[in-house]
């Protein structure tokens, strides 16, 4: 483990569960480490870090580009097409780029070459500092269907060796943007709430973990005191619980305010402090144990 | 003329099938001979994109028209493309629906949703 970064992907069956909060302030507490905000649609983690010296990139797809002019009509193109973003009407394709996955085979097997890729603009990913934590946040373009092009370049930024800690803040569900983010993670933590609606799906991110043969682990959110559905969830699947995270007004007023609580409150450095070394255990044991559970 | 509805069922006598590009069968009816025949969608179970194969399996058919329920926007610019007229179905069977759009009682279908790229489906 030493030279290679220990990557921790954060993620929830919903939104608004507190994966942000989680994965920000593990950044936090660990000093020196990477944040990624992998939630493309709507990131916000860098509302908390206001990163300084910031950097932007644009993130670009290919997409086909076709000369109806060059075209014979034999519409190789459109049978090859296994998404359907090609059509053939009026004696030439048509193209559907939001539903294009950018293979390039239309071009490659265009025996008339009249299709050829071209880059299209699907995003940007932005990078800077606060304190010892390097922020890197990816924006999907609004319209845009797909934000993997964006996740895919995020993931690039992970260091390849080094021992600060790359913290992954997962898009809400368990569909194929939440995959493409977990891929490459050494650990998953799974940020649920107190409710029925909750533990449900915090059972849709434990059956994507499982799928993926992650080894994971809970972070309770908004505990009160009274019944935990969530809990009740860990228990009977056996799902070690990492961390609990109080409802409190305190955490709930430097959230709102932006501001980080790991860095602002005692108390809270020092629980997200042993959440992290929590999950370091964790992780440390699984990979010990060769993932198997 | 040639007019294709989405269904079911193969029968003339069931009603239209809510959806377009999922449908499991198209009707395509011949007015001139008052043939039916049944087209099998093949784009029915696709993952995405099944409007547009949904579309191109009817420009490839032949058909003048269509009377659906509702249609998505990408369907749209194909069966255009296609000089397809859509028409909007009205509640009751296949028969019933060739029978008002013969009678001139089916208007245009005039909103066409967005696709839904693997977030509704």
């Amino acid at each position: 483990m030493a030279d290679k970064p220990l990557t921790v992907a954060v993620l929830s069956g919903k939104g608004g569960t507190g994966k942000t909060l989680v994965s920000v302030n593990l950044a936090a507490a660990a000093g020196d480490a990477v944040y990624l905000d992998c939630d493309v649609e709507e990131p916000n983690g860098h509302l908390f870090f206001k990163p300084e010296a910031a950097e932007e990139e644009t993130v670009a797809v290919k997409i086909p580009q076709i000369d109806a002019a060059l075209c014979t009509a034999c519409r190789k193109c459109v049978e090859f097409c296994a998404f359907h973003a090609l059509a053939f009407t009026g004696n030439h394709p048509m193209l559907f780029d939001e539903v294009c996955h950018s293979c390039g085979g239309c071009a490659l097997l265009c025996p008339a070459k009249a299709i050829w890729e071209t880059d299209k603009d699907v995003g940007t990913v932005s990078s800077g500092v606060s304190g010892g934590v390097n922020v890197f946040t990816g924006k999907l373009n609004i319209g845009e269907a797909s934000g993997i092009a964006v996740i895919k370049r995020l993931l690039s930024k992970i260091p390849k060796s080094g021992n600060r800690p790359v913290f992954i803040d997962c898009p809400p569900g368990s569909a194929c943007a939440v995959m493409e983010s977990i891929q490459d993670a050494d650990f998953c933590v799974l940020v649920a709430e107190p409710t029925i609606f909750g533990a449900h799906n915090l059972a849709m991110v434990y059956e994507l973990v499982s799928l993926f043969h992650k080894p994971f682990g809970a972070v309770l959110n908004k505990c009160q005191t009274g019944e935990n559905p969530s809990e009740a969830f860990c228990a009977e699947h056996r799902i070690p619980i990492l961390g609990r995270i109080p409802f409190d007004a305190e955490l709930g007023a430097l959230n709102s305010d932006g501001r980080i609580a790991a860095r602002e409150s005692e108390r809270y450095h020092a629980l997200f402090g042993s959440l992290l070394e929590q999950i370091g255990k964790e992780a440390r044991h699984e990979t010990a144990s060769d993932f198997k559970r | 003329m040639k007019i294709t509805i989405p269904m079911n069922e193969q029968t003339l006598e069931s009603g239209v099938c809510p959806s377009f590009g999922r449908a499991p069968y198209f009707l395509l009816y011949d007015t001139d001979t008052s043939e039916s025949q049944w087209i099998v969608n093949s784009a029915a179970e696709n993952a995405g994109g099944a409007g547009i194969a949904a579309a191109q399996l009817l420009a490839d058919s032949g058909a003048d028209a269509l009377i659906t329920p509702r249609c998505g926007e990408n369907a749209e610019k194909v069966l255009s493309g296609a000089k397809i007229k859509v028409y909007r179905a009205m509640d009751g069977t296949a028969k019933e629906n060739l029978e008002a759009l013969a009678a001139g009682k089916l208007s245009p279908l005039s909103e066409f949703h967005a696709g839904f790229h693997g977030h509704g489906g």
